[in-house]
Protein backbone atom coordinates (compact mmCIF):
# COMPACT_ATOMS: atom_id res chain seq x y z
CA UNK A 1 0.00 0.00 0.00
CA UNK A 2 1.29 3.42 -0.92
CA UNK A 3 2.14 5.61 2.06
CA UNK A 4 0.36 8.90 2.55
CA UNK A 5 2.45 11.92 1.56
CA UNK A 6 2.47 14.75 4.09
CA UNK A 7 3.64 18.30 3.46
CA UNK A 8 5.59 19.53 6.47
CA UNK A 9 6.99 22.99 7.14
CA UNK A 10 10.12 23.02 9.32
CA UNK A 11 12.09 25.92 10.85
CA UNK A 12 15.59 25.92 12.38
CA UNK A 13 17.61 25.36 9.20
CA UNK A 14 20.69 27.07 10.63
CA UNK A 15 22.94 24.02 10.76
CA UNK A 16 25.84 26.05 12.13
CA UNK A 17 28.18 25.52 15.11
CA UNK A 18 25.31 26.19 17.49
CA UNK A 19 22.73 24.50 15.29
CA UNK A 20 19.00 24.85 15.06
CA UNK A 21 17.17 21.50 15.23
CA UNK A 22 15.62 21.73 11.73
CA UNK A 23 18.02 19.51 9.78
CA UNK A 24 17.94 16.76 12.42
CA UNK A 25 14.14 16.95 12.50
CA UNK A 26 13.99 16.66 8.70
CA UNK A 27 16.29 13.63 8.70
CA UNK A 28 13.92 11.97 11.16
CA UNK A 29 10.90 12.85 8.99
CA UNK A 30 12.61 11.49 5.86
CA UNK A 31 13.16 8.18 7.69
CA UNK A 32 9.53 7.97 8.89
CA UNK A 33 7.95 4.57 8.32
CA UNK A 34 4.33 5.69 8.59
CA UNK A 35 4.33 8.38 5.85
CA UNK A 36 6.23 10.00 2.99
CA UNK A 37 7.07 13.68 3.14
CA UNK A 38 7.54 16.81 1.13
CA UNK A 39 9.63 19.17 3.24
CA UNK A 40 9.13 22.91 3.12
CA UNK A 41 11.88 24.80 4.90
CA UNK A 42 11.22 28.11 6.67
CA UNK A 43 14.30 30.32 6.94
CA UNK A 44 14.95 33.69 8.55
CA UNK A 45 18.27 34.42 6.86
CA UNK A 46 19.56 33.62 3.39
CA UNK A 47 22.74 32.04 4.79
CA UNK A 48 21.00 29.24 6.71
CA UNK A 49 22.70 26.11 5.32
CA UNK A 50 19.49 24.06 5.20
CA UNK A 51 18.13 26.26 2.39
CA UNK A 52 20.72 24.78 0.05
CA UNK A 53 20.37 21.14 1.14
CA UNK A 54 18.12 20.07 -1.70
CA UNK A 55 18.38 16.38 -0.87
CA UNK A 56 16.63 17.11 2.43
CA UNK A 57 14.46 20.14 1.72
CA UNK A 58 12.20 20.41 -1.33
CA UNK A 59 11.54 24.14 -1.16
CA UNK A 60 12.40 26.94 1.25
CA UNK A 61 10.55 30.17 2.02
CA UNK A 62 11.88 33.06 4.00
CA UNK A 63 9.60 34.00 6.91
CA UNK A 64 9.56 37.19 9.02
CA UNK A 65 11.32 37.42 12.38
CA UNK A 66 9.07 37.03 15.45
CA UNK A 67 9.62 40.72 16.23
CA UNK A 68 7.56 41.60 13.11
CA UNK A 69 4.44 40.32 14.91
CA UNK A 70 1.97 37.49 14.34
CA UNK A 71 -0.09 39.32 11.66
CA UNK A 72 2.92 39.55 9.35
CA UNK A 73 3.80 35.91 10.02
CA UNK A 74 0.21 34.80 9.38
CA UNK A 75 0.10 36.66 6.07
CA UNK A 76 3.32 35.01 4.97
CA UNK A 77 2.12 31.56 6.04
CA UNK A 78 -1.17 32.11 4.18
CA UNK A 79 0.80 32.83 1.00
CA UNK A 80 2.96 29.73 1.52
CA UNK A 81 -0.14 27.65 2.21
CA UNK A 82 -1.63 28.64 -1.15
CA UNK A 83 1.47 27.28 -2.89
CA UNK A 84 2.28 24.26 -0.77
CA UNK A 85 -0.85 22.93 0.98
CA UNK A 86 0.97 22.25 4.21
CA UNK A 87 -0.43 19.61 6.57
CA UNK A 88 1.92 20.19 9.50
CA UNK A 89 4.39 22.82 10.74
CA UNK A 90 7.15 21.98 13.23
CA UNK A 91 8.60 25.19 14.70
CA UNK A 92 11.99 24.61 16.31
CA UNK A 93 13.13 27.91 17.82
CA UNK A 94 12.33 29.04 21.36
CA UNK A 95 11.89 32.64 20.22
CA UNK A 96 9.32 31.83 17.51
CA UNK A 97 7.23 29.33 19.50
CA UNK A 98 5.05 31.94 21.12
CA UNK A 99 3.97 33.36 17.73
CA UNK A 100 3.13 29.89 16.41
CA UNK A 101 1.21 29.02 19.58
CA UNK A 102 -0.82 32.20 19.20
CA UNK A 103 -1.60 31.27 15.60
CA UNK A 104 -2.43 27.61 16.29
CA UNK A 105 -6.21 27.98 15.83
CA UNK A 106 -5.95 30.16 12.74
CA UNK A 107 -3.46 27.80 11.13
CA UNK A 108 -5.70 24.83 11.90
CA UNK A 109 -8.51 26.58 10.03
CA UNK A 110 -6.13 26.79 7.10
CA UNK A 111 -5.53 23.03 7.35
CA UNK A 112 -2.15 23.28 9.11
CA UNK A 113 -1.65 21.19 12.24
CA UNK A 114 0.95 21.57 14.97
CA UNK A 115 1.62 19.81 18.26
CA UNK A 116 2.90 22.47 20.63
CA UNK A 117 2.81 23.03 24.38
CA UNK A 118 -0.05 25.19 25.65
CA UNK A 119 0.74 28.82 26.38
CA UNK A 120 0.48 28.18 30.14
CA UNK A 121 2.91 25.23 29.89
CA UNK A 122 5.23 27.40 27.83
CA UNK A 123 5.16 30.25 30.37
CA UNK A 124 5.30 28.08 33.46
CA UNK A 125 8.48 26.25 32.45
CA UNK A 126 10.23 29.46 31.38
CA UNK A 127 13.63 29.78 33.05
CA UNK A 128 12.40 32.98 34.67
CA UNK A 129 9.76 30.89 36.50
CA UNK A 130 11.77 27.69 37.02
CA UNK A 131 12.00 28.00 40.82
CA UNK A 132 8.21 28.14 41.16
CA UNK A 133 7.91 25.31 38.67
CA UNK A 134 10.21 23.09 40.74
CA UNK A 135 8.26 23.83 43.91
CA UNK A 136 4.87 23.20 42.28
CA UNK A 137 5.82 19.84 40.74
CA UNK A 138 8.29 18.76 43.44
CA UNK A 139 11.23 18.53 41.08
CA UNK A 140 14.66 19.65 42.31
CA UNK A 141 15.77 22.85 40.60
CA UNK A 142 18.71 25.09 41.54
CA UNK A 143 17.84 28.32 43.31
CA UNK A 144 17.16 30.99 40.69
CA UNK A 145 16.00 34.58 40.52
CA UNK A 146 15.03 36.87 37.67
CA UNK A 147 16.54 40.32 38.01
CA UNK A 148 15.95 43.56 36.15
CA UNK A 149 18.91 45.63 37.32
CA UNK A 150 22.57 44.72 37.78
CA UNK A 151 22.55 46.38 41.22
CA UNK A 152 20.29 43.56 42.45
CA UNK A 153 23.21 41.12 42.18
CA UNK A 154 24.95 42.76 45.12
CA UNK A 155 21.99 42.18 47.43
CA UNK A 156 21.73 38.53 46.40
CA UNK A 157 25.36 37.62 47.10
CA UNK A 158 24.56 35.72 50.30
CA UNK A 159 21.85 33.60 48.70
CA UNK A 160 23.83 32.64 45.63
CA UNK A 161 27.53 32.57 46.38
CA UNK A 162 30.09 32.51 43.58
CA UNK A 163 30.39 31.02 41.05
CA UNK A 164 26.85 31.60 39.81
CA UNK A 165 25.14 31.24 36.44
CA UNK A 166 23.96 34.34 34.58
CA UNK A 167 21.40 33.41 31.93
CA UNK A 168 19.51 35.23 29.20
CA UNK A 169 15.74 34.76 29.01
CA UNK A 170 16.03 33.07 25.60
CA UNK A 171 19.65 32.06 25.08
CA UNK A 172 23.16 32.45 26.50
CA UNK A 173 24.54 31.43 29.86
CA UNK A 174 27.79 32.36 31.57
CA UNK A 175 29.52 31.32 34.77
CA UNK A 176 30.46 34.35 36.85
CA UNK A 177 33.19 33.89 39.44
CA UNK A 178 32.93 37.33 41.01
CA UNK A 179 30.72 40.40 41.19
CA UNK A 180 32.52 42.18 38.37
CA UNK A 181 32.00 39.26 35.98
CA UNK A 182 28.35 38.90 37.01
CA UNK A 183 27.73 42.58 36.21
CA UNK A 184 29.55 42.31 32.88
CA UNK A 185 27.49 39.25 31.87
CA UNK A 186 24.28 40.93 33.02
CA UNK A 187 24.99 43.88 30.71
CA UNK A 188 26.05 41.67 27.82
CA UNK A 189 23.00 39.41 28.06
CA UNK A 190 20.43 42.14 28.71
CA UNK A 191 21.71 44.10 25.69
CA UNK A 192 21.23 41.05 23.48
CA UNK A 193 18.15 39.32 24.84
CA UNK A 194 16.46 41.95 27.00
CA UNK A 195 15.22 41.69 30.58
CA UNK A 196 14.95 39.93 32.91
CA UNK A 197 18.27 38.19 33.30
CA UNK A 198 18.26 35.04 35.42
CA UNK A 199 20.73 34.33 38.20
CA UNK A 200 20.99 30.66 39.03
CA UNK A 201 22.96 28.81 41.68
CA UNK A 202 25.86 26.93 40.10
CA UNK A 203 25.65 23.16 40.46
CA UNK A 204 28.88 21.17 40.23
CA UNK A 205 28.35 17.89 38.45
CA UNK A 206 27.74 16.13 35.18
CA UNK A 207 25.32 17.36 32.56
CA UNK A 208 22.66 15.06 31.16
CA UNK A 209 19.90 15.83 28.70
CA UNK A 210 16.66 14.06 27.91
CA UNK A 211 14.62 14.57 24.77
CA UNK A 212 11.07 13.36 24.72
CA UNK A 213 7.47 13.79 23.68
CA UNK A 214 4.30 14.13 25.74
CA UNK A 215 0.83 13.45 24.36
CA UNK A 216 -0.88 16.23 26.31
CA UNK A 217 -2.75 13.75 28.52
CA UNK A 218 0.14 12.95 30.83
CA UNK A 219 1.60 10.07 28.83
CA UNK A 220 5.24 9.93 27.79
CA UNK A 221 5.39 8.90 24.15
CA UNK A 222 9.18 9.08 23.86
CA UNK A 223 12.17 9.69 26.14
CA UNK A 224 15.87 9.26 25.39
CA UNK A 225 18.54 10.39 27.87
CA UNK A 226 21.98 11.43 26.66
CA UNK A 227 25.28 12.36 28.25
CA UNK A 228 27.27 15.02 26.43
CA UNK A 229 30.66 13.60 25.43
CA UNK A 230 32.15 16.65 23.80
CA UNK A 231 31.09 20.26 24.29
CA UNK A 232 31.87 23.27 22.12
CA UNK A 233 32.99 26.60 23.55
CA UNK A 234 29.33 27.64 23.36
CA UNK A 235 28.37 24.72 25.59
CA UNK A 236 26.65 22.82 22.78
CA UNK A 237 27.00 19.07 22.51
CA UNK A 238 29.23 18.07 19.59
CA UNK A 239 29.04 14.42 20.61
CA UNK A 240 26.87 12.50 23.02
CA UNK A 241 25.91 8.96 24.01
CA UNK A 242 22.54 7.39 24.82
CA UNK A 243 22.41 6.10 28.38
CA UNK A 244 20.18 3.95 30.55
CA UNK A 245 19.49 6.00 33.65
CA UNK A 246 16.29 4.90 35.39
CA UNK A 247 16.25 7.91 37.67
CA UNK A 248 16.44 10.35 34.76
CA UNK A 249 13.62 8.52 33.00
CA UNK A 250 11.53 8.55 36.19
CA UNK A 251 12.02 12.34 36.51
CA UNK A 252 11.03 12.72 32.85
CA UNK A 253 7.83 10.69 33.32
CA UNK A 254 7.03 12.70 36.43
CA UNK A 255 7.50 15.93 34.49
CA UNK A 256 5.23 14.77 31.63
CA UNK A 257 2.48 13.35 33.82
CA UNK A 258 2.45 16.26 36.29
CA UNK A 259 2.36 18.98 33.63
CA UNK A 260 0.40 16.93 31.03
CA UNK A 261 3.08 18.17 28.65
CA UNK A 262 1.96 18.50 25.05
CA UNK A 263 4.64 18.24 22.40
CA UNK A 264 8.37 17.72 22.26
CA UNK A 265 10.77 18.86 24.95
CA UNK A 266 14.35 18.74 26.13
CA UNK A 267 15.20 18.56 29.82
CA UNK A 268 18.63 19.85 30.78
CA UNK A 269 19.64 18.08 33.96
CA UNK A 270 22.68 18.26 36.22
CA UNK A 271 23.68 15.31 38.36
CA UNK A 272 25.50 16.82 41.32
CA UNK A 273 28.44 15.21 43.04
CA UNK A 274 26.10 13.82 45.73
CA UNK A 275 24.00 12.15 42.99
CA UNK A 276 21.05 14.58 43.18
CA UNK A 277 19.46 15.44 39.84
CA UNK A 278 18.65 19.09 39.30
CA UNK A 279 16.44 20.26 36.47
CA UNK A 280 18.35 23.21 35.00
CA UNK A 281 16.15 24.12 32.07
CA UNK A 282 13.16 22.89 30.07
CA UNK A 283 13.28 23.60 26.35
CA UNK A 284 9.76 23.38 24.93
CA UNK A 285 10.83 21.98 21.57
CA UNK A 286 12.87 19.32 19.82
CA UNK A 287 16.63 19.70 20.48
CA UNK A 288 19.30 19.80 17.76
CA UNK A 289 20.60 16.36 18.85
CA UNK A 290 17.23 14.66 18.24
CA UNK A 291 18.70 12.52 15.47
CA UNK A 292 20.35 10.44 18.22
CA UNK A 293 16.84 9.57 19.45
CA UNK A 294 15.87 8.61 15.88
CA UNK A 295 19.06 6.55 15.57
CA UNK A 296 18.40 4.59 18.76
CA UNK A 297 14.82 3.72 17.84
CA UNK A 298 12.57 6.61 18.88
CA UNK A 299 11.65 8.73 15.86
CA UNK A 300 10.34 11.75 17.77
CA UNK A 301 9.71 13.97 14.68
CA UNK A 302 7.59 11.19 13.12
CA UNK A 303 5.63 10.58 16.34
CA UNK A 304 5.08 14.33 16.80
CA UNK A 305 3.75 14.64 13.24
CA UNK A 306 1.31 11.78 13.82
CA UNK A 307 0.11 13.36 17.07
CA UNK A 308 -0.36 16.68 15.25
CA UNK A 309 -2.50 14.92 12.65
CA UNK A 310 -4.61 13.28 15.35
CA UNK A 311 -3.30 9.77 14.64
CA UNK A 312 -2.89 7.20 17.40
CA UNK A 313 0.71 6.91 18.52
CA UNK A 314 1.97 4.03 20.63
CA UNK A 315 4.55 5.07 23.26
CA UNK A 316 8.11 3.94 22.55
CA UNK A 317 9.24 1.47 25.21
CA UNK A 318 12.88 0.86 24.36
CA UNK A 319 15.92 2.42 22.77
CA UNK A 320 19.50 1.34 22.14
CA UNK A 321 21.89 2.27 24.94
CA UNK A 322 25.51 3.21 24.28
CA UNK A 323 25.04 4.71 20.80
CA UNK A 324 26.93 7.90 20.06
CA UNK A 325 26.15 10.85 17.87
CA UNK A 326 29.13 12.79 16.58
CA UNK A 327 28.39 16.03 14.80
CA UNK A 328 30.48 17.28 11.90
CA UNK A 329 30.66 20.36 9.71
CA UNK A 330 30.66 20.20 5.93
CA UNK A 331 31.28 22.72 3.18
CA UNK A 332 28.69 22.93 0.42
CA UNK A 333 29.45 24.55 -2.91
CA UNK A 334 26.52 26.76 -3.82
CA UNK A 335 25.89 28.61 -7.06
CA UNK A 336 25.48 32.36 -6.74
CA UNK A 337 22.11 32.19 -8.51
CA UNK A 338 20.65 30.16 -5.63
CA UNK A 339 21.78 32.73 -3.10
CA UNK A 340 20.31 35.40 -5.38
CA UNK A 341 16.92 33.67 -5.59
CA UNK A 342 16.44 33.30 -1.83
CA UNK A 343 17.73 36.83 -1.23
CA UNK A 344 15.57 38.55 -3.87
CA UNK A 345 12.45 36.36 -4.05
CA UNK A 346 12.45 34.98 -0.51
CA UNK A 347 12.04 31.45 -1.82
CA UNK A 348 14.18 28.72 -3.30
CA UNK B 1 32.70 -5.70 46.64
CA UNK B 2 30.15 -6.24 43.87
CA UNK B 3 30.49 -4.74 40.44
CA UNK B 4 27.62 -2.83 38.88
CA UNK B 5 25.76 -5.55 36.95
CA UNK B 6 24.91 -3.35 33.97
CA UNK B 7 28.55 -2.61 33.24
CA UNK B 8 29.58 -3.68 29.74
CA UNK B 9 33.14 -4.88 29.28
CA UNK B 10 34.68 -6.01 26.04
CA UNK B 11 37.65 -8.32 25.50
CA UNK B 12 39.83 -5.32 24.70
CA UNK B 13 39.27 -3.97 28.22
CA UNK B 14 36.89 -1.19 27.14
CA UNK B 15 34.43 -0.54 29.93
CA UNK B 16 31.09 1.24 29.46
CA UNK B 17 28.77 2.27 32.24
CA UNK B 18 25.33 2.52 30.57
CA UNK B 19 23.73 4.43 33.43
CA UNK B 20 26.21 7.32 33.33
CA UNK B 21 27.58 7.12 29.78
CA UNK B 22 31.15 7.04 31.09
CA UNK B 23 33.75 4.80 29.49
CA UNK B 24 37.12 3.55 30.73
CA UNK B 25 39.91 1.27 29.64
CA UNK B 26 41.52 -1.35 31.84
CA UNK B 27 44.50 -3.62 31.20
CA UNK B 28 44.02 -7.39 30.62
CA UNK B 29 44.29 -8.28 34.33
CA UNK B 30 41.83 -5.51 35.22
CA UNK B 31 39.42 -6.90 32.64
CA UNK B 32 39.85 -10.41 34.04
CA UNK B 33 39.17 -9.23 37.59
CA UNK B 34 36.04 -7.36 36.49
CA UNK B 35 34.79 -10.46 34.65
CA UNK B 36 35.31 -12.49 37.83
CA UNK B 37 33.46 -9.85 39.83
CA UNK B 38 30.59 -9.97 37.33
CA UNK B 39 30.43 -13.74 37.85
CA UNK B 40 29.83 -12.97 41.51
CA UNK B 41 33.20 -14.25 42.80
CA UNK B 42 34.29 -13.09 46.25
CA UNK B 43 37.53 -11.22 46.88
CA UNK B 44 39.12 -14.44 48.24
CA UNK B 45 38.05 -16.41 45.15
CA UNK B 46 39.43 -13.72 42.84
CA UNK B 47 42.75 -13.69 44.74
CA UNK B 48 42.98 -17.47 44.49
CA UNK B 49 42.37 -17.42 40.75
CA UNK B 50 44.86 -14.61 40.07
CA UNK B 51 47.59 -16.09 42.25
CA UNK B 52 47.32 -19.37 40.34
CA UNK B 53 47.63 -17.66 36.97
CA UNK B 54 50.29 -15.02 37.65
CA UNK B 55 53.59 -14.72 39.44
CA UNK B 56 52.62 -12.55 42.37
CA UNK B 57 52.86 -12.81 46.15
CA UNK B 58 49.70 -12.60 48.22
CA UNK B 59 50.60 -9.30 49.93
CA UNK B 60 51.20 -7.47 46.65
CA UNK B 61 48.04 -8.96 45.17
CA UNK B 62 45.88 -7.92 48.11
CA UNK B 63 47.27 -4.39 48.00
CA UNK B 64 46.72 -4.11 44.25
CA UNK B 65 43.22 -5.56 44.49
CA UNK B 66 42.37 -3.09 47.21
CA UNK B 67 43.70 -0.17 45.12
CA UNK B 68 41.75 -1.40 42.09
CA UNK B 69 38.48 -1.68 43.99
CA UNK B 70 39.01 1.83 45.37
CA UNK B 71 39.35 3.13 41.80
CA UNK B 72 36.16 1.28 40.82
CA UNK B 73 34.38 2.72 43.85
CA UNK B 74 35.61 6.23 43.04
CA UNK B 75 34.11 5.96 39.56
CA UNK B 76 30.87 4.53 40.97
CA UNK B 77 31.32 1.24 39.16
CA UNK B 78 30.50 -0.87 42.19
CA UNK B 79 26.91 -1.85 42.91
CA UNK B 80 25.46 1.05 44.88
CA UNK B 81 22.96 -1.11 46.78
CA UNK B 82 25.67 -3.50 47.90
CA UNK B 83 27.81 -0.52 48.81
CA UNK B 84 25.12 0.96 51.06
CA UNK B 85 24.40 -2.44 52.60
CA UNK B 86 28.02 -2.85 53.54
Amino acid sequence: MKKQRINIGVTGLNAIDSPGPGIAVIRGLREAKSFDVRIIGFAYESMEPGIYMHDLIDKTYQIPYPSAGTDVLLARLAYIQEQEKLDVIIPNFDAELYSFMKLEDKLRQMGIHMFLPTISQFEERHKVNLSDFGEKYEIDVPLGKAIYDSSEIFGLQKEFDFPLMVKGKWYDAYIAYNMEQARTYFNKISAKWGLPVVLQRFVHGTEYNVTGLGDGNGNTIAAVPMRKQFITDKGKAWAGISIDDKKLLAITEKFVSATKWRGAFELEMMKSNDNTYYLMEINPRIPAWVYLAVGVGQNIPEALTNLALGNDVEPFRTYEVGKLFIRYSYDMIVDRSEFEKISINGEL
Amino acid sequence: MKINENLAISESGFLFNPSTGESFTVNPIGAEIIELMKEGKTEAEISEKIIKSYEVDIKTLQKDLHDFSEILRHHQLLDQYEETKN
